[in-house]
């Protein structure tokens, strides 16, 4: 019995309650009910037997209660010749296989041909997730990495669509992915993007995301080069209810290849799950089949880790390693891998940033299959892991860990260039072609903006219209190549013509193709040798500087430039007047402030903005409010601000001294105590106001009158100040320390102040 | 073009331009800005032969991607194949959509026979084989389940 009132709940989960990541939801382990991740007790025991030279059971069924799916891969994926052989080998070994550097990755690929769905899943899920990322590193099947962008509009208006899809293109994807808000929008966001994609280079695979045989239409028109939507799932039914079984997605597969298309299928965990036929095994069990499947129906890759399933993936536990593992799988089957890094999994930041992790330092052939190069909203897929507000932040990640995620930094004047140029060519085309004739209105509004939100533009409806024209004109590339180059815009109707002549040789069909500085780069002839250090991707000296070279970066000059345009203003107000050498004093009525070497020098103002004179006049002023004089002497020997204050309190009478860096960063030191024990310090420059300097001042003097003052505290927010002012702050010290110079006396100094200081009357 | 190609010879266009040819015969090499404004380039150019996509089943091949090459192979059969029989042929493949697997051993029949597409004959076939021991030919659009 108490009195006491017990509160009802720690209010930190309060805290946590509002955090982004509360609003991701997570399930329990539930293999019943198609949650789980990695093993499911349905999953079966992998095996295969053959007789004589035909399988006649694969993971625990016998050939003649093959289903559909099993049927095929059966037949179609399994290599008899080697299926006993790879079978027989134990998957610890197997696994411990995947991560020996010095075991080629063409030997585990001839494997892979002999391995059954149970078998795949069942080694990889027995690597940890750094393990995963390794394998995947080695196996992965071209060397160079490279990333895929969607780009697409809320409007579905081309002209935006244009020129998103130029500044895609200039950030270095390799392949555009387009849809639309309004299916009859198709034909015009597929010409549109394949403008855009032609402006400043050519070599952007770019394709429309729409009905199988629309798009198939389309990439017949030439307005696509790829396509990446023929869905493969892991059970039977699921198949079914996709409208499609593996002998009809199979010949789809040879026709889009008869149309000299690449192309690639797609599948992922938790898709089975979504559609409420799993089967009760395991999404990464299921994911094998389906990527058996697409090796057995001959496409050159996948896009798989996830993909639509990977936000429900994420909600069980191991789910991020399950997405990784299920692309270790299609990478082990030497299948092209767009891994996924598409849907949006999680509100929280942070675990956007340890999902994309091993992908960027392990590369893949996309390492997303869907990075939204344009904004959140404007992503008609729904928003990928990276959207067009995180983009900086993938390319600040390259740079952090010198790691080619296929991405390079663009300047901001060069942005606008491209925007108009693809805006431009664009409504060329149009009117060449009476499509459309767009007001420079539309078009101004188009290349300024960031999202679809600041355009005056194309309206859905109106989009809706030029589909429609397109496709029953029949319009063709070659009538958009035509009108390009009519129109002056000769270099992306030279850029457009090369992309769709890819198709005529065919060298893009092959496994991983992508087209790299005008040349076909795959597997064939950019194969992926990785076997330990020094082997492998790595990046170039001049990749390395296109990395790098993000926006806004700092250097000393720049610090020094800067301060330079505050040098005059602090003339018109402070005199520094150098006098003889500081001697120590025996007034006791006297605080000692210690100037560092650049104070009021080459530096100027505080890291918070204060100009030097505004501080100096203000501790002054606290000072002699309590009836104390301030002696100035300018430390020559240090510039730390510890040994500024130990100095300063050293020849002060009253044994108390302040150490001043002009940075900002602040001390109160008593000459009785050792360096670092200092009475009272301001370590937090960027947020300590000129209120807080004349409360120092203020204590200093209390202290030297014999006092014990409440320090003054200067408050946080929990800012990452280091983020935002070590850069800065350590050029800062830097001009500093250059003017040390080692046991130079300290020397006294008049401060006169000329004008009254800023924002202060007197 | 010579059937024993090898992984050197990979890209085509670029280390063997001469022998990449659209459907119409032309070379790679002479399908230029120039020549579409001069109206001798059309969409027939811009074409895959069955002739290249064999090409690169050799080198799909030669790479040790058998299934690949497999595919390219079925690919070249359907190359002269109408756009609307191709889109026919892969409706009737979709679940449901033929009740009769005669109907498809028929479309089999006919490809082999009017386009020589003798590998994906077999295909059809046994697609229509599995289809029939699985029940992919009863109606699911109809609703009646």
């Amino acid at each position: 019995m108490t009195d006491v009132q017990r509160p009802n709940r720690w209010k930190r989960f309060e805290d946590w309650d509002n955090r982004p990541l509360r609003l991701d939801k997570f399930a329990r382990e539930d293999p019943a009910n198609g949650f789980a991740a990695f093993t499911s007790p349905s999953d079966p025991k992998p095996g295969a037997e053959l007789k004589a030279g035909k399988i006649v059971s694969m993971d625990g069924v016998a050939a003649e209660d093959f289903d559909i799916i099993d049927a095929f891969i059966a037949r179609y994926h399994l290599d008899p010749a080697i299926t006993p052989e790879a079978m027989a080998i134990p998957s610890d070994r197997l696994a411990r296989m995947l991560v020996d550097m010095n075991l080629p990755r063409t030997d585990l690929v001839r494997l892979a041909r002999g391995l059954t769905p149970a078998k795949l899943a069942d080694v990889v899920a027995r690597l940890n997730a750094l393990e995963i990322a390794f394998a995947y590193a080695k196996m992965r099947a071209r060397k160079t990495p490279g990333n895929q962008a969607h780009v697409t509009n809320a409007k579905d208006d081309p002209l935006q669509m244009a020129a998103d899809a130029a500044i895609a293109v200039a950030l270095g994807f390799d392949e555009i992915e387009t849809t639309m808000r309004v299916s009859r929008n198709t034909w015009s966001n597929a010409l549109a993007c394949a403008v855009g994609a032609a402006v400043g280079r050519w070599g952007t695979l770019f394709q429309c995301s729409s009905e199988e045989a629309e798009e198939l239409k389309i990439a017949m028109a030439g307005f696509t080069s790829y396509a990446e939507t023929v869905s493969v799932y892991g059970t039977e039914r699921s198949f079914a209810d996709g409208d499609d079984t593996p002998w009809s997605k199979a010949f789809l597969a040879a026709a889009y290849a008869s149309r000299g298309v690449k192309m690639r299928c797609t599948s992922g965990a938790g898709s089975e799950l979504l559609m409420g036929f799993h089967e009760t095994k395991s999404m990464l069990y299921l994911e094998a089949r389906c990527l058996c499947l697409q090796r057995g129906m001959g496409v050159q890759g996948t896009q798989n880790g996830g993909i639509d399933g990977a936000p429900v993936t994420a909600t069980v536990p191991g789910g991020m390693r399950e997405l990784m593992a299920e692309n270790l799988i299609a990478v082990w089957l030497d299948l092209e891998c767009a891994s996924g890094n598409d849907a949006r999994p999680t509100e929280s930041e942070i675990r956007v940033g340890a999902k994309i992790l091993p992908y960027l330092i392990s590369g893949s052939d996309l390492i997303c299959s869907g990075f939204g190069s344009i904004l959140a909203y404007d992503n008609s897929f729904n928003p990928s892991l990276f959207n067009g507000e995180e983009l900086e932040d993938f390319l600040v990640l390259q740079r952090d860990f010198e790691a080619d995620g296929g991405l390079t930094p663009v300047g901001e004047g060069q942005t606008l260039d491209l925007r108009a140029r693809a805006v431009d060519a664009l409504s060329a085309v149009f009117e060449a072609l009476d499509l459309g004739r767009p007001s420079e209105a539309m078009k101004a509004s188009v290349v300024a903006a960031s999202g679809s939100a600041d355009t005056d533009s194309y309206s859905p409806g109106a989009v809706a219209a030029i589909s429609q024209k397109i496709m029953e004109r029949g319009i063709t590339v070659i009538d958009v190549i035509r009108a390009l180059q009519e129109r002056g815009y000769e270099a992306e109707a030279e850029n457009l013509l090369r992309v769709v002549k890819l198709r005529v040789s065919g060298d893009y069909l092959q496994t991983s193709a992508v087209i790299r500085d005008g040349r076909v780069l795959s597997a064939i002839n950019d194969p992926n040798d990785y076997q330990g250090p020094g082997t492998g991707y790595r990046t170039s000296e001049e990749r390395r500087r296109e990395i790098v070279e993000i926006r806004d970066t700092l250097d000393q000059g720049a610090v020094l430039r800067e301060e330079a345009r505050f040098e005059k203003g602090e003339a018109a107000r402070i005199l520094y007047t150098p006098k003889s050498a500081a001697m120590p004093g025996t007034a006791r009525n006297e605080v000692v402030i210690g100037l560092s070497p650049a104070f009021g020098l080459r530096l100027f103002r505080t890291t918070a903005g204060h100009h030097l004179s505004d501080v100096a006049r203000r501790m002054t002023d606290a000072i002699a409010a309590r009836g104390l004089t301030v002696r100035f002497v300018r430390m020559h020997h240090t510039a730390d601000t510890s040994f500024l204050g130990l100095s300063a309190a050293k020849l002060s009478g009253s044994g108390i001294g302040i150490g001043l860096q002009a940075k900002g960063t602040a001390v109160i030191h008593s000459a009785d105590r050792l360096p670092h024990n200092n009475l009272e310090l301001f370590s937090n420059a960027p947020i300590t106001t000129l209120d807080h300097y004349a409360g120092l001042a203020a204590n200093a003097a209390a202290y030297a009158l014999g006092e014990q003052p409440e320090p003054i505290v200067v408050s946080t927010r929990g800012e990452a100040m280091g983020a935002r002012y070590h850069a800065p702050t350590a050029l800062i010290h830097a001009i500093e320390t250059e003017l040390v110079q080692n046991g130079a006396a300290p020397e006294e100094i008049d401060l006169t102040f000329l004008d009254p200081p800023t924002g202060m009357k007197r | 073009m010579t059937p024993e190609l090898t992984l050197a010879d990979y890209p085509l266009a670029e280390t063997r331009p001469e022998t990449v040819r659209g459907a119409r015969g032309i070379p790679i090499d002479r399908i230029t800005v120039k020549a579409v404004m001069a109206g001798d380039i059309g969409m027939e150019d811009l074409r895959i032969t069955p002739a290249a996509l064999l090409a690169q089943a050799g080198i799909a091949r030669a790479a040790g991607r058998q299934t690949l090459a497999r595919n390219f192979e079925r690919a070249a059969e359907l190359v002269d194949v109408p756009q609307d029989i191709i889109m026919d042929t892969y409706e009737m493949l979709r679940p449901g959509r033929v009740n009769d697997p005669a109907d498809l051993i028929a479309r089999a029949d006919m490809l082999a026979h009017d386009y020589n597409a003798t590998a994906i004959a077999d295909f059809l076939r046994e697609a229509a084989e599995i289809y029939a021991r699985r029940g992919f030919f009863a109606g699911r659009s109809e609703g009646a389940t």
